[in-house]
């Protein structure tokens, strides 16, 4: 990182200095361009169905659902915070409806209950992150087995299923008999308004003040607490939306639908550029991070790569996309001088590791080989 | 061998490109109390860190016992028999206050498994000779500011070091307390134990140190006998130059009562705390480190609410319980933390300066830029900030550059109160006086201004009245004719003598 | 306590003292909830209150209270360990499958291995969080899903089936040589040596120092990375017992072996006393937290109430322990003088 010197004989400029060519292509979202760049490359040499735009339109809409839930999470890992009840909020505003559902109640009533089900539920995390100022961690982390508890509670083991077609559409249908899923098309225009709210309001700017310092935005008079109930109601209010549409692309709910998205979720804003810590990123980075995503899950899908198996990848992304960055400040800060410990140390690692994997390979090796 | 314990030769230390300390050298003697004097951000505690291994020095040698070496961490140096008690206090908030005394060395019994009786006695008998009463296991999160401070004492007491450094230890004891460190201290000194003593009041320096070397800007200004020099020659050594032209302060005709205070209370921290604040008129508010200053400000600002008592402002009985509040009925506080309370560090001058008026610069929520923009500039030039521009961010800046912008902020509300809480800690010279001016120019337009600060001589200089707070609550109240040090740190300083309740 | 108190000490500061008296033993506030709840659930269900039920309930805590005071060590320190679940679905796998291979392996050998394994994935968490400066939370999100994706890998989506395990491995965690299955004894003894290293060494106290006060640390000399390297390992180390446990007791490995099972473990903790702050908490209130999650899935079973709100009381629990927590340290710090 760079140390700005400041002349303390100039008074201040009202203009900042021209950034430089390369300072703009400094920016994190250019990484996750060229990422997407290069896996658009090799999937189109691994793969001749990759650009196939049917194939596309089906697999983008599996990732809605992740993508409407995202966005009022950058809001709340902006602030510093986390909600890690968002996918079980969304399971029980899911299943819900489905009660609702199969107990006769209409179809748009039953939806809109869910809908503010998954409100209340964002606003009790909102209340008590911001009024009783517990951490956000803990406190979602109990609604997060409670709101899913409450899934299995409404449904149980059973499915609801036969929502009408009319419902359906929003999880299957295209809009203006194009190819784009109208799933999709909702995420984009709520993206752009999200994205408008954090970089172009008053209410953003709020959001990154505090996640850079809740004191001293406290301090400056910024309602703090209620800008964080807002957020998480708004999250509530997302998850349920998410819920809704999930339902009506799958055409039926079950109580543990989308278990354990909500670190999908957080993933992709994390490796979006937002800062876990609070107080960075961009709407623009967090949608390139899910099209990035996207785009590695289905190409790796395509060839026949289990989804589980690419979490590797995308785990080993989300760590070295801020692993990197970091050992780079340490290095640059620390100088060239290399300590002979640390590089013993570091030897001794690397063998530990090589050896788990001679054993994770051999061990493996003689079973399948049995198989 | 040489006739020094320990001898620093030209330490010189950066922080992200900034040099805190410049080839700085010191000396120790077996024996001595050697005191290190200079201004905020004059280096002097990040010369005691070097001293113990807490940084490494980026140049220069030090030398235990005329052999070289060096410290990796504080672990090293206590085992060469340094020990330390840093400004910053350092304990384990979730630890009781006998395990905070010997955390990291606890003592071990065989098959090294933690000695807890021994450690509970030795921590008894330590404290019992320091002269303090503590329940040993109480957790540390509980204690009282000055009970804190004790504890570090004894924890660095406990270490039996050849060299004992403390940073500022009586900064919020009481008169018998400091007595008490006091005699401890010079018993230690019989013993053959090098002190290294640093202290803001520099009657303490006379009473018990023998040498002191002086700091300037992280450079090594000169060492004296503490018996050839007078006050005002260690004042004019360590600020450089003469300070008469420091205090400004015009008089002014006061005018209304804008802000009056009756009795109010926060549980836990003040009580019975009562005074007016009139137009026109800097009050000043004196006390050791923990009194409850800051504590009364901030229930005035609404940030954490007094729990009894009364407010009126202009005559009007409000309550506050927001910061948000305070604002609206024309307050201000500028933090004693600029770093957690008062700025952003990572953000840009201009979204500081415009957060608390930030509505103002947008339309139905939408931000207009260019108005932001042009106003934040406008504010920063006429405060005169240092910066490149004003979309640096603002923790590139110095000390009083960083104080700047907070005025700045604040001053953009267009308060009628304003509550300046240490104003100018840790900043230069040059932006002090200019700070100070700045006081005076608002008060005589009006403005009222609450100044809390630990520093005498500004309490003295820009004052028209001094309220003196000590454990929770006002124990005198000055005029500017009546107030004079002494007086000032006796009320600040008597311990209890009469039970209240 | 040798208190002396002036006489001018005030009601205040007496309600102050029981009211530390409570955060200090928090455990007495469990066990009170835990009588409580035993007491309702007899009165609805007499046969809680028998042996074999309580046997039942041991040992389906066991391997909860093994893994989450693990939890508890890196929570102490003010991290987490999200990957948990992953370690004992890989360690679980991958033991399986030496076990599978080799029958008459002594099966001391299998939890030995169990066990290194675990400490090598965790000393990979430990590695990326002091080296690289990653957030914990972060790199064991990360890990969650690299080391689940590697059970994947490894198993090639195939499972370990009971039949496929030797007898006397299964038999590991239910033989009840000394009276109560052998689980239950790994749980406790487990629970002692955790206990002993957290208030009886130096390097466990250092824990709790590093998570009160991270910046005090150096001051005291603490080497505050190699402490948190050191939890980490020690996470991974008890997670990899705990997948040893866990296929011997379930007689089989899945690819979803233990998932869902880090934020039990959390949940236990937290119920427990152990802030997410750092610098709280104790291993007896870890295991009363464990044992009343337990005592929960138990009754409600007992009293017929459907299984499927079983997780909704649990994270209804955890809501009321912290929010109980925060209701009496606002209390304490009122009365503070």
């Amino acid at each position: 990182m760079s140390t700005h010197t400041v002349s303390e004989s100039n008074l201040i400029n009202e203009y900042a200095p021209k950034r430089s060519f390369l300072a703009f292509f400094q920016r994190w979202e250019w990484m996750l361009v060229g990422l997407i760049l290069v896996d658009v490359f090799i999937n189109m040499r691994l793969t001749p169905y990759f650009l196939d735009a049917r194939n596309l339109s089906r697999t983008s809409s599996d990732f809605m659902e992740i993508g409407l839930m995202m966005l009022p999470m950058v809001f709340i890992i902006i602030t510093g915070n986390i909600d890690l009840s968002v996918a079980s909020n969304m399971g029980m505003s899911a299943s819900f409806m489905g009660l609702l559902h199969n107990m006769g109640v209409n179809i748009w009533v039953a939806a809109g209950a869910a809908l503010l089900l998954g409100t209340l539920g964002g606003m009790l995390n909102g209340y008590l992150v911001s009024k009783v100022k517990l951490p956000a961690l803990v406190v979602t982390l109990g609604t997060y087995a409670f709101y899913r508890g409450l899934a299995y509670g409404f449904l149980g083991d059973q499915a609801a299923r036969g929502y009408p077609e009319a419902f359906t559409y929003f999880g299957q249908g295209k809009v203006f008999q194009t190819l784009i899923p109208f799933s999709v098309a909702l995420f984009l225009f709520l993206a752009v308004i999200f994205g408008l709210v954090l970089h172009r309001t008053t209410f953003g700017r709020y959001l990154f003040s505090i996640g850079n310092n809740e004191n001293a935005t406290n301090y400056s008079g910024i309602p703090v607490a209620k800008i964080k109930f807002i957020i998480y109601t708004l999250s509530g209010f997302m998850a349920s939306l998410a819920g809704l549409i999930l339902a009506a692309r799958f055409g039926s709910t079950r109580p543990d639908n989308g278990t354990g998205l909500e670190l999908a979720v957080i993933t992709a804003a994390v490796l979006g550029g937002v800062d876990i810590n609070g107080g960075k990123g961009s709407m623009l980075g967090a949608g390139l991070s899910l099209l990035l995503i996207g785009l590695m899950r289905f190409g790796m899908g395509l060839m026949n790569i289990q989804g589980q198996v690419q979490g590797i990848a995308i785990g080993m992304l989300l760590i070295l996309s801020i692993l990197i960055p970091s050992v780079v400040r340490s290095i640059s800060a620390t100088g060239k001088n290399i300590n002979w410990r640390s590089a013993i140390s570091a030897l001794a690692f690397l063998l530990i590791f090589i050896l788990f994997f001679v054993f994770f390979f051999w061990s493996r090796a003689a079973v399948i080989a049995s198989v | 061998m040489t006739e020094y314990i320990l001898e620093l030769k030209n330490m010189t230390k950066r922080f992200s490109g900034v040099e805190v300390l410049h080839e700085v050298c010191f000396s120790l003697r077996p024996g001595e109390v050697h005191a290190l004097l200079g201004e905020n951000g004059a280096g002097k505690s990040t010369l005691v860190k070097v001293m113990t291994g807490v940084h490494q020095p980026d140049k220069g040698e030090i030398y235990l016992d005329g052999k070289f070496v060096s410290f990796a961490d504080t672990r090293e140096s206590r085992q060469m028999g340094i020990a330390a008690i840093y400004q910053e206090l350092s304990l384990f908030p979730d630890l009781d206050v006998a395990e905070n005394i010997f955390v990291g060395r606890q003592p071990l019994a065989a098959g090294g498994r933690i000695d807890w009786r021994k450690l509970y006695a030795d921590a008894g008998n330590l404290l019992e000779s320091l002269g303090v009463r503590l329940d040993l296991k109480q957790k540390a999160r509980s204690l009282s500011i000055a009970q804190q401070q004790m504890v570090e004492i004894a924890r660095a007491f406990s270490i039996n070091a050849r060299i004992l450094i403390m940073d500022e230890p009586t900064s919020s004891l009481t008169l018998n307390e400091v007595a008490d460190l006091f005699r401890l201290v010079r018993r230690l000194r019989e013993e053959g134990t090098a002190i290294v003593f640093i202290s803001h009041r520099l009657e303490e320096l006379f009473e018990l140190a023998d040498r002191v070397t002086i700091m300037r800007d992280g450079s090594y200004v000169d060492t004296r006998l503490l018996k050839d020099v007078t006050r005002d020659d260690l004042i004019r050594l360590m600020v450089g130059r003469t300070i008469t032209d420091l205090f400004p302060k015009q008089d002014v005709k006061s005018g209304e009562v804008v802000l009056k205070v009756e009795n109010l209370a926060r549980a836990g921290s003040f009580r019975d705390v009562s005074f007016e604040l009139r137009q026109g008129e800097i009050l000043g508010m004196a006390g050791l480190v923990g009194a409850g200053r800051t504590n009364v400000a901030r229930a005035i600002f609404g940030v954490e609410p007094a729990t009894a008592g009364k407010i009126q402002i202009a005559g009007r009985e409000v309550a506050i319980t927001s910061p948000q509040q305070a604002i609206k009925l024309g307050l201000a506080y500028v933090p004693e933390d600029r770093q957690l309370h008062g700025l952003i560090p990572a953000m840009p001058i201009t979204s500081n300066i415009s957060l608390p008026t930030l509505f103002k610069y947008a339309q139905r929520g939408w931000l207009q830029d260019k108005v932001e923009r042009k106003a934040t500039y406008d504010a920063a030039l006429q405060m005169e900030v240092r910066a490149n521009n004003i979309w640096q961010m603002a923790r590139e800046l110095s000390g009083g550059n960083q104080q700047k912008i907070v005025l700045a902020k604040w001053l953009s509300t267009k308060p009628r109160i304003l509550i300046l809480d240490e104003p100018t800690r840790g900043i230069d010279v040059g932006t002090k006086a200019a700070v100070h001016a700045l006081m005076s120019k608002l008060a005589s337009e009006g403005m009222a201004i609450l100044m809390i600060s630990s520093e005498l001589p500004e309490i003295l200089g820009m004052s028209d009245r001094v309220l003196v707070m000590r454990e929770g609550h006002i124990t005198a109240h000055f005029s500017r004719a009546e107030a004079t040090q002494e007086k000032i740190i006796s009320a600040a300083t008597q311990a209890v003598t009469s039970g209240s309740v | 306590m040798q208190n002396s108190t002036p006489a001018t000490q005030s009601i205040r500061s007496s309600l102050s003292n029981l009211l530390w008296t409570l955060v200090r033993y928090r455990e007495a506030g469990i066990s009170i909830f835990i009588l409580l709840l035993v007491f309702v659930v007899t009165l609805r269900a007499p046969s809680f209150l028998t042996m074999d039920n309580f046997n039942d309930i041991l040992l389906n805590i066991s391997i909860l209270a093994i893994v989450a005071l693990a939890q508890t060590m890196v929570l102490i320190t003010h991290g987490i360990d999200l990957s948990v679940s992953a370690v004992i679905g890989l360690v679980g796998m991958m033991v399986a499958f030496v076990v599978k291979q080799n029958p008459e392996m002594p099966v001391i050998l299998a939890v030995l291995l169990g066990m290194t394994l675990g400490a090598v994935l965790g000393s990979f968490n430990g590695l990326i969080i002091t080296r690289g400066n990653v957030p914990p939370i972060i790199a064991t999100l990360g890990t969650l899903s690299i080391y689940r994706g590697l059970v994947f890998f490894y198993s090639q989506g195939t499972w370990i089936n009971s039949f496929e395990l030797p007898k006397n491995f299964k038999m590991l965690s239910k033989g009840t040589p000394l009276g109560l299955p052998n689980m239950v004894i790994i749980a406790i003894l487990v629970a002692l040596a955790v206990y002993y290293f957290l208030n009886h060494t130096r390097t466990g106290r250092d824990i709790y120092a590093v998570g009160t006060n991270p910046d005090a640390a150096p001051f005291a000399g603490i080497r505050k990375e190699r402490i948190i390297f050191l939890v980490y390992v020690l996470s991974g180390l008890m997670a990899g017992l705990a997948a040893v446990l866990w296929i011997s007791r379930f007689e089989s490995a899945q690819t979803n072996t233990g998932a869902g099972f880090e934020l039990q473990t959390v949940a236990a903790s937290v119920v427990g006393g152990v802030s997410t702050a750092g610098g709280v908490g104790t291993v007896p209130g870890v295991l009363l937290g464990a044992l009343l999650l337990g005592i929960i899935q138990n009754s409600l079973t007992l009293i017929r109430i459907s299984p499927f709100w079983q997780l909704a009381a649990q994270g209804l629990l955890i809501l009321i322990a912290v929010i109980s927590d925060k209701w009496i340290l606002s209390r304490v710090e009122r009365t503070k003088k």
